[in-house]
């Protein structure tokens, strides 16, 4: 780990994994500091947004904790169903060497912990996606995307918010609500729950 | 209802406040204000808090017409404000009566202005906001002729007959930042500090720079990372974007250095063609 400079207000720290980064969010959010006002998790990297002192505490609280047992936290537990009719199923599954089934079966079987967000509100980057279905954005993307696509891209999936354009590779759609900017809590999917789809 | 009735907009006329800081982790980004000190003080002219919602403009263009009695100010760039067509002035407390027009003119320099309304604009806010954020679409939709836009009670005295001197919009901009957290992807630091010009591609996402292109020392992507306001972020094609409040919670191309705080009200100002130095400090 090693902390970065970012501005007056932040800095960053640089992870040597997703696991590590996701430890040191979770254990800062439960140390609870008063006066962090952003904390913004990455694929590698912590952003804490607070004044000068209260960096200071978090980069003590972090130095002194053992991040092989961060805290557990109360993740929120969301299952999503979907329908797996997505355009790049075959492709997934041709990529892959496996049946439509078995891409489905794979996907629906593992547990996803959301690891950061970004792109759009409530757009959440899980990680937890089986090895097979690991594989990489399509060449040229999507102009159009509709709300509540299913995809997969690399070492994550995701469900995309609401349309966009977008290079994942889709597997299928929910009809899920993932952000409304009038709900409590805004967006379905926050850093460290848990998710898993089923399909209907 | 006290309102005030959308007459013309000129470019883009949005509300804005200060904005919904905190939601980044869930990928909202704060948005609010560009020009931040600007709302502030039109407030305090127009007898609100700090934070109340006004409307922001781009290259003036406003006009509007009050259903009822109420203050208001015009602030950012020095502007032509007239009230039924008569002289009022920017920077000063405004009385408009029920029925009255106010219209914004088209600064000189600058590029944002700021009309705070005794009350405040109370639409419903959106994650404690009620700024609209152009690359998420939350809040409320960009003002338009016919709108009535509803006010809040009035709760303070305007400011007396003080004289508020408007900030300068300058042509060339020396803007301190500080390197990091990814100056090590440049080969030479030095490149920031070079006279970059605004293009007209910028908006409240980022502030897009033309000039030399910086090289960098490593191509490609770094994993997803948080973005901040004032970070200068450096694509591959090595013409830096200085992101700005509506900007994308977090990216992949490097940020090399983050614009000083003091420095990004300046920058809101900064129409295209304006000449900006981006100066480690």
């Amino acid at each position: 780990m090693r902390w970065r400079r970012y501005g007056e207000q932040a800095a960053l720290l640089d992870c040597d994994s997703l696991d590590q980064m996701s430890a040191a969010r979770a254990t800062v959010e439960a140390a609870a500091i008063p006066g962090v006002i952003e904390l913004v998790p990455g694929a590698r990297s912590l952003l804490v947004v607070a004044e000068p002192p209260v960096l200071d505490r978090v980069r003590a609280l972090l130095d002194g904790a053992d991040l092989a047992h961060p805290p557990l936290g109360s993740p929120r537990e969301v299952t999503l169903d979907v329908q797996y009719d997505g355009e790049d199923l075959t492709m997934v599954a041709r990529d892959a060497g496996l049946s439509e089934k078995d891409v489905v079966g794979l996907h629906t079987g593992a547990v996803y912990t959301v690891a950061f967000t970004g792109f759009a509100p409530g757009f959440g980057y899980l990680t937890g996606l089986p090895a097979a279905l690991r594989q990489p954005r399509l060449e040229s993307p999507r102009t159009r995307v509709p709300a509540g696509a299913v995809g997969v891209a690399g070492e994550f999936t995701g469900v995309y918010p609401r349309e966009s354009p977008g290079g994942w590779r889709l597997l299928g759609h929910t009809s899920a609500t993932l952000f409304d900017p009038a709900a409590d809590p805004p967006a379905l999917f926050a850093p460290g729950d848990r998710v898993r789809f089923r399909s209907v | 209802m006290r309102a005030l009735e959308v007459l013309t907009t000129g470019a883009l006329a949005l509300v804005q406040d200060l904005g919904r800081p905190g939601y980044a982790h869930l990928g909202v980004p704060p948005s609010g204000a560009l020009d931040a000190g600007a709302l502030r003080l039109a407030n305090r002219l127009a007898g609100n808090p700090e934070g109340a919602a006004g409307i922001e403009t781009v290259l003036g263009g406003l006009s509007v017409r009050a259903t009822a009695s109420c203050t208001v100010a015009v602030t950012g760039p020095v502007v032509a404000v007239t009230v039924d067509g008569r002289d009022a002035g920017s920077h000063a407390a405004v009385a408009l009566r029920a029925g009255q027009t106010l219209t914004i003119g088209t600064p000189a320099r600058g590029l944002r202005c700021y009309l705070a309304v005794s009350g405040g604009i109370d639409i419903p806010p959106e994650l404690g906001s009620r700024s609209r954020d152009v690359l998420s679409g939350i809040g409320p939709e960009p003002l338009a002729p016919g709108t009535k836009v509803p006010l809040g009670p009035v709760t303070g005295v305007p400011a007396g007959a003080d004289v508020v001197v408007a900030p300068p919009s300058p042509d060339r901009l020396i803007v301190p930042v500080t390197l990091g957290p990814r100056e090590d992807w440049l080969a030479d630091a030095a490149g920031l500090d070079v006279w970059w010009t605004v293009t007209a591609e910028s908006n409240r996402v980022g502030l897009r720079l033309d000039g030399p292109p910086l090289r960098r020392e490593r191509t490609g992507e770094l994993p997803s990372e948080g973005v901040l306001t004032g970070a200068v972020q450096v694509p591959p094609n090595g013409l830096p974007v200085v992101f700005l409040a509506d900007h994308p919670t977090t990216g992949g191309y490097p940020v090399v250095a983050v614009v000083r705080r003091a420095s990004l009200d300046a920058l809101a100002q900064a129409r295209p063609g304006t000449q900006v130095r981006l100066h480690p400090s």
